[in-house]
């Protein structure tokens, strides 16, 4: 627009449905490497998950195993109940617990690599 | 006696020798201090869980549970499944972010997360403070277990259990004391579990009557002994803190912690952690079998004071002849396992930690590390023989209540809340640090107490571990500008898994 004259810019003209069909490249680990916003979204929500499904293991686990005082307290008539020839507080405390736990922990084992799997296939997709 | 004494001698002879042939075999993949601190992080799950299950069942779960059955009853199957449970909490809150922190030890893990020296001085002596109140009852179970088969003098079974760790740890560090521990795991096992077999044999040949039917002169009745919640005062309070110091304990024990650096990765860390839950729950099964049966076989062993030697007596006791003399054997042998194994484990941790932080600046070397080591046994070796009489499970339980007061909440808030500082770390650990050390330095003078006074000191996790917590998060918020500078960096280090390639920042090692 200016008065003096000059050779035009070369201007590289593309259709605006060829740039939509390659998706420009979103690399979300430089996001996290930068610690940018985004990246730091990315982060927490990693955090959250995992916090979330160890919340939820160490719940379950309160409520079966760390209930057990409680229970023996409110029902004492759980002692006359005999399973195996042995008190039923005997089987729970000293054989039952121990499958509970590996379970839990099989399940939390499982659910901790599907979110690991999840996050790098997110941050990775680029 | 004799007989019974030359067998019991031949089989801690025959566990010593075994020990020390093995780490033998590991002296040879022994050269750098890789090596020696975290066997150059390559131990494979299934061995590293044996090493584990062979390292964390101490003088406590192999003597001290029967012992504790057989005195106090039901409630303390608690001890076991906490013991348990521990690492199941360790594995859903610290295994594969501590194994990615890529640290050496607990006050590596602490400065580099809190870049801060004053947490790591204050987490070195933790380390040291925590790992000799544990070593303490395992050379004092050594004692006692070959008193118990040869009437030697208590002394002598710690000082014979602590030679052997020193020459495997000054000669091959953790890569030897790997394939030890591994075997050991196996040795306690099976010590315990074909003994059980023959005894629980006879008691059916006998007729199986219920242990609780036994009458105990100046003992609990026997409804008593087998009903949960009816033994010594505030039993509800007590059983609930036992659970929150094995729970919350086993992830700041500074043995077990160390062993998490010497997996490949972050997820070979968690499935490690797996296994070992199950190798725990396979072994727990049989101590509070020998507890109940001593009360029907053993009974006396209550008056006497001595129900820590159960697991050592009962096979001999129940089975005349030299068959009763043999399995005694075989669970003498599986004691000195479990003090060899458990001793080991301490003795590296504490050496590395007195090594780095008090013999001067890091990686001085293999030297240092030996140095350290010595230094590591010679201590609570004199405090084994000094402070006699305080049970093997108890000391093993205020070593659990101390590190569930301190370590953990420094691990569990530094892991997963960003805004922990230095000074809310220090605070915390202070204050769940001095408290339950005041409630060990009270129970290791043997002061008498009565009402809540007592039971608050004897079993302190309870209240210890919540003031732990809540000083560490208020002192943060209240010093929310002092927050480490990277710890969006370290975030990224602790959680993401390790095939995505990110900015993890520089490696500490």
């Amino acid at each position: 627009m200016t008065s003096e004259p000059s050779p035009p810019r070369r201007v590289r003209i593309t259709s605006p449905r060829a740039a939509a069909g390659r998706p420009q490249k979103v690399n979300v680990t430089s996001e996290i490497d930068a610690q940018t916003r985004l990246g730091e979204i990315y982060m927490s929500s990693l955090l959250r998950a995992q916090l979330r499904l160890a919340g939820l293991v160490i719940a379950t686990l309160v409520v079966l195993v760390g209930g057990l005082p409680l229970l023996f307290l409110t029902f004492p008539a759980l002692n006359d109940v005999e399973l195996l020839g042995m008190p039923l507080p005997w089987v729970l405390l000293g054989f039952a617990a121990y499958p509970v736990l590996l379970l839990l922990g099989w399940l939390y084992v499982r659910a901790a690599e599907r979110n690991e799997r999840d996050f790098a296939d997110v941050v990775e997709r680029s | 006696m004799t007989g019974s004494s030359s067998w019991g001698i031949t089989a801690v002879a025959l566990v010593s020798i075994a020990t020390l042939a093995i780490g033998a075999y590991g002296w040879r993949f022994s050269r750098t201090t890789s090596d020696f601190f975290v066997a150059s992080r390559s131990v494979r799950p299934a061995l590293n869980a044996s090493a584990i299950g062979g390292e964390y069942l101490s003088a406590a779960s192999f003597l001290g549970v029967a012992g504790l059955v057989l005195a106090f009853g039901t409630d303390m199957l608690w001890y076991p499944v906490g013991w348990t449970a521990g690492y199941l909490m360790l594995l859903v809150l610290v295994a594969a972010p501590l194994r990615r922190s890529g640290a050496y030890t607990l006050p590596d893990f602490a400065e580099m997360r809190l870049e801060s020296r004053a947490v790591r001085r204050i987490s070195s002596v933790l380390v040291v403070a925590i790992g000799w109140l544990y070593l303490m009852p395992q050379f004092q179970g050594a004692g006692l277990s070959l008193g118990s088969v040869a009437g030697t003098e208590p002394w002598v079974g710690g000082l014979i259990v602590a030679a052997v760790v020193l020459i495997n740890v000054l000669a091959g560090g953790m890569r030897s004391i790997t394939f030890v521990q591994a075997f050991q795991y196996w040795l306690k096992l099976t010590a315990l579990l074909v003994p059980a077999m023959f005894l629980l044999a006879v008691w059916s040949g006998d007729g199986s009557a219920p242990p609780s039917d036994v009458v105990v002169p100046g003992d609990l009745p026997g409804d008593r002994w087998i009903s949960p919640l009816s033994t010594g005062e505030h039993p509800l309070y007590t059983t609930y803190s036992i659970i929150v110091a094995t729970f919350l304990g086993t992830m700041g024990l500074p043995h077990v912690v160390v062993r998490f650096y010497t997996n490949p990765d972050g997820r070979a860390a968690r499935r490690t952690t797996l296994v070992v839950l199950g190798l725990l729950g396979l072994f727990y099964v049989l101590p509070p079998v020998y507890g109940a049966l001593g009360r029907l076989y053993a009974p006396d062993l209550i008056a006497a004071g001595r129900t820590d030697a159960v697991v050592l007596e009962l096979p001999s006791r129940m089975i005349a002849g030299i068959g009763g003399d043999l399995l005694s054997a075989l669970t003498t042998a599986g004691a000195f396992a479990a003090f060899l194994s458990t001793s080991s484990g301490l003795t590296i941790a504490v050496a590395g930690v007195i090594s780095q932080d008090v013999m001067g600046r890091r990686f001085r070397g293999v030297r240092a590390f030996q140095a350290g080591a010595v230094v590591a046994v010679a201590v609570p070796l004199f405090l084994a023989v000094v402070a006699d009489g305080v049970g093997v499970a108890r000391a093993v339980g205020l070593a659990f209540a101390v590190a569930a007061s301190t370590f953990c909440p420094l691990l569990v808030l530094g892991i997963w809340w960003r805004r922990l500082t230095s000074v809310g770390a220090v605070a915390g650990v202070l204050v769940g640090g001095g408290l339950s050390g005041a409630a060990v330095v009270d129970t290791l003078l043997q002061n008498q107490h009565t009402g809540w006074t007592g039971v608050l000191l004897a079993q302190p996790a309870a209240w210890t571990v919540p003031s732990a917590f809540l000083t560490m998060i208020v002192v943060s918020l209240l010093t929310r500008r002092r927050l480490p500078v990277n710890v969006s960096r370290t975030m990224v280090r602790l959680h993401t898994p390790e095939a995505v390639e990110l900015d993890r920042g520089p490696h500490p090692l």
